[in-house]
């Protein structure tokens, strides 16, 4: 082990990111990690621009009558803060920006399968997240997010060429993550390090491997309707549209065999962030390792088989119906399996509530408020009560921002130490993540209570009944808007002027912290043996370096922790 | 790019390995080339499910109206499909002979292969142009273009009444073809039709300049039997672009 601690000593000075220097180098870098970043960067511009459409929305909200802007524009803001934070944002962020830099760490290789590829697809992103952003100049599309037939599709109504572009930029944004997918799966499948069997991965791994798979299968699905749809559009194609003896409901079948298993696209790479996150600040090996590891499959798998439940009322036929709520009580089985071992592990832990702690125990309290109204939706004759109200709305914010924002923040402060090298403060980032928890619950629990009392979701008046609950609701969301510019503050200031970061700050045994921080350019001299993912107590905290060292590597003065 | 390969390179100059076509990350030529196949088969997996979708339309429309594509049928032309489908699978043909002259260190043979497979994509093309022309020419568009005329309707011997029949001056009544319009008539199987070898057609163009590319790998003496990858993966994917038309010849043309 000698000459590994040497090659780290040495490789201190020559980091990834001061390996080559200029704009250029980084436009035209394979080097995962820059990649990574890069998404990063991207990623978090989509959640600002996101976040600022949420708050028009919301302000407009404010009173029963106009406000701020017109109905047109305001159908547009809720259309494109829907896109844009789906599309840019939540689908990309955590398996693009922060699978791409660490996976390939935690396997202990130089970079991904396919590097030119993985550079390939940020270009793609890049070129979608124009197409969708240049529709919003063009007049922007007023169809939802869901780009629901007949309304896209029939050229009398709506913003014709928005809606052209707009479904473009999906389709191209579509293959940057099936790229993404397709590498993910080639690198964990083919390139995992010597003593490195399936079941001694990191279950961050084992969510990333099987968020690929849906990628992978899903994508190319929304790909080829979205592309129907550009066609009908201008070319009058005639598959959706009644008009031309079109099926709409069709679209709404091909939509959602995407868009159900894409929640999940969204959500597992967020459990795998939390599994990571649990173990290590309970300084507790996980509990269930293989449970929470087969789950992330059993929902990738049993959610290609729920998409139904979003047409209970659109007219599917009632066997049908009775067959997808089944199916989506069984998709709850895995994610409480999850649940129920992440709480086991923080059982007679030694916890330490560190930020990206906090911001993973936020995500579970989320997370489960969110799946368990997920019951209420996909039980038939509430869901008649139910559907497409604020409740619905209120559901998925809980699931995809509490889940998945939360789960960025737990990851970002996590990691961000061997992404920069540098300590964050933990003081911004716990009051940070106090006011995202607090101004989440604000702004969208009293959604599930006006949901319940009937407030359609998309209406731009609203009854006078239901003005607190959504003045209230905006309030909370400017809360939330400020506590997410304080966390990335958090995360920027460190990254700037932060005290220097040991290798292993948290004392996490899988392989990424066994390299420096920042890593160096090609993250390893040569491939290490893999270790114990969750073998804590392999490692004593060393006070001289104030990080986490191997037993063997540690002063003979240091105790056992 | 290839700066950013050759930094890599000079980052860890004491590696063993000094071949270019070898990235850093793989140990050797066999862990980089089953990494790719793995790769590529994942990519015709994806493939598979891009036009799942459109055969899952197929399915359902035929499934609630089977009438309109025994008729549609009627329109296609029988004999150019089934020598088209001879032309592809003879190129799928040189294309896994391409690969094995690649194995076999035979270069003559692999740039004949790869030239004969362009040829034949290039002669498929040429027949869809034939077919395609005819139907345009005589009005049988997609969905909302679809006004054919007096002739093709006659040639292709339509059930009386199934669409509107344009009158000795070619002129339709709007009324009747709106109605027509309305419910999955002979517009749908055409919009399935153009939509389905449409999409099909810009996979062979895709396969078309991938294989150039190849060709001028093949030409500068990048391949032999240690290493072949690429000849390999485009020939894979050449054979699924093949697959797709021996599904849609039958379910398309020969189906009545
Ligand atoms: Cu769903």
């Amino acid at each position: 082990m000698t000459a590994d601690a040497a090659h780290i000593v040495s490789s201190r000075d020559d980091t990834y990111l001061n390996h080559t220097k200029g704009l250029l180098s980084w436009v035209v870098t394979l080097d995962h990690k820059r990649i990574g970043l890069m998404y990063l960067l991207s990623t978090a511009l989509a959640l600002c621009l996101g976040g600022v459409f949420a708050l028009l929305v919301r302000t407009e909200l404010w009173g029963p009558e106009e406000n701020l802007m017109s109905h047109d524009v305001y159908n547009q803001m809720f259309t494109l803060h829907g896109a844009v934070m789906v599309f840019l944002f939540i689908i990309p962020s955590i398996p693009a920006a922060i699978g791409n830099f660490i996976l390939p760490i935690m396997l202990g290789v130089k970079d991904v399968a396919f590097p030119r590829l993985n550079l390939a697809s940020f270009y793609i992103y890049v070129v979608g997240a124009i197409f969708l952003v240049t529709s919003m100049y063009l007049s922007a599309i007023d169809t939802g997010w869901t780009f629901y037939t007949p309304y896209s599709s029939s050229a009398q109504v709506g913003s014709q060429s928005a809606v052209m572009s707009s479904a473009m930029g999906v389709f191209i944004l579509g293959f940057s993550s099936i790229f993404t997918g397709i590498n993910f799966i080639a690198t964990i499948n083919t390139m995992r390090p010597k003593g490195m069997g399936w079941f001694n991965m990191p279950l961050f791994l084992w969510a990333v491997y099987a968020t690929s798979i849906i990628q992978v299968l899903a994508t190319p699905v929304l790909a080829i309707t979205l592309l129907l749809l550009t066609v009908e559009r201008a070319f009058g194609l005639g598959i959706f549209d009644p008009a031309l003896g079109g099926d709409p409901v069709l679209f709404q079948h091909f939509f959602w065999f995407y868009s159900h298993p894409a929640v999940y696209i969204m959500v597992l790479p967020a459990m795998g962030v939390i599994s990571e996150v649990i173990g290590t600040f309970s300084r507790k090996r996980i509990f269930g390792y293989k449970f929470i590891a087969m789950s992330s499959l059993a929902i990738a798998f049993i959610g290609f088989l729920v998409w139904g439940h979003h047409m209970f009322t659109s007219g599917q036929s009632k066997l049908a119906s009775m067959v997808f709520s089944g199916l989506t009580y069984l998709v709850a089985v895995p994610s409480a399996i999850k649940v129920f071992n992440w709480l086991t592990t923080l059982y007679k832990g030694s916890i330490r509530l560190n930020a990206p702690m906090l911001y993973a125990l936020s995500f579970i309290w989320l997370f489960a408020i969110g799946g368990l109204t997920g019951m209420f939706l996909g039980t038939l004759a509430v869901d008649v009560h139910l559907h497409d109200t604020y409740f619905v709305v209120a559901h998925f914010h809980y699931v995809m921002v509490g889940g998945t924002v939360m789960a960025l923040f737990a990851g970002l402060y996590y990691w961000w130490p061997k992404f920069f090298g540098r300590m964050y403060n933990e003081t911004i980032a716990k009051v940070a993540c106090l006011l995202v928890f607090i101004g989440f619950n604000v702004t969208f629990f009293p959604q599930f209570v006006m949901g319940s009392q009937g407030m359609p979701r998309r209406y731009y008046t609203y009854l006078e009944q239901y003005q607190p609950f959504h003045q209230i609701s905006t309030v909370g969301a400017y809360i939330l808007g400020f506590g997410i510019l304080m966390a990335f503050a958090g995360l920027i200031l460190a990254a700037l002027k932060g005290p220097k970061a040991p290798d292993n700050p948290w004392g996490a045994n899988t392989l990424e912290w066994h390299t420096s921080s920042p890593p160096p350019f090609d993250n390893y001299a040569s491939q290490p043996e893999a270790t114990d993912p969750y073998d804590y107590h392999a490692l004593v905290f060393d006070e001289k370096i104030g990080g986490w060292v191997k037993v063997e590597d540690a002063p003979a003065t240091g105790g056992e922790a | 790019m290839d700066a950013a390969a050759h930094e890599s390179h000079d980052a860890h100059g004491h590696d063993h390995h000094h071949d270019p076509r070898l990235a850093h990350h793989f140990e050797d030529h066999q862990h980089q080339f089953d990494t790719g196949k793995l790769g590529i088969w994942l990519f015709l997996g994806q493939e598979l499910l891009f036009f799942g979708g459109l055969f899952c339309a197929y399915s359902i429309y035929r499934g609630l109206h089977p009438e309109v594509f025994e008729e549609g049928a009627k329109f296609l032309n029988t004999n150019l499909g089934a020598v088209n489908t001879v032309v592809l699978l003879f190129s799928s043909l040189t294309a896994a002979w391409s690969v094995r002259a690649a194995q076999l260190n035979n270069k003559k043979g692999l740039i004949l292969a790869i030239v004969l497979t362009i040829g034949c994509a290039f002669g498929f093309l040429g027949i869809k142009y034939v077919e395609y022309s005819h139907k345009l020419h005589e009005g049988v568009f997609w969905g909302q273009s679809f006004h054919p005329t007096r002739e093709i309707l006659e040639e292709a011997h339509v059930t009386p009444g199934v669409v509107p029949m344009p009158a000795e001056d070619g002129s339709v009544d709007p009324k009747a073809e709106k109605i027509a319009m309305l419910k999955p008539n002979l517009h749908t199987f055409f919009s399935i039709y153009f939509m389905m070898t449409g999409l099909h057609g810009i996979h062979v163009i895709a396969g078309i300049l991938v294989y150039l590319w190849i060709l001028r790998r093949a030409i500068r003496g990048d391949f032999n039997s240690e290493y072949y990858g690429p000849v390999d993966f485009t020939a894979l994917y050449w054979h699924l672009v093949d697959l797709v038309w021996i599904y849609l010849f039958p379910l398309l043309y020969l189906i009545h």
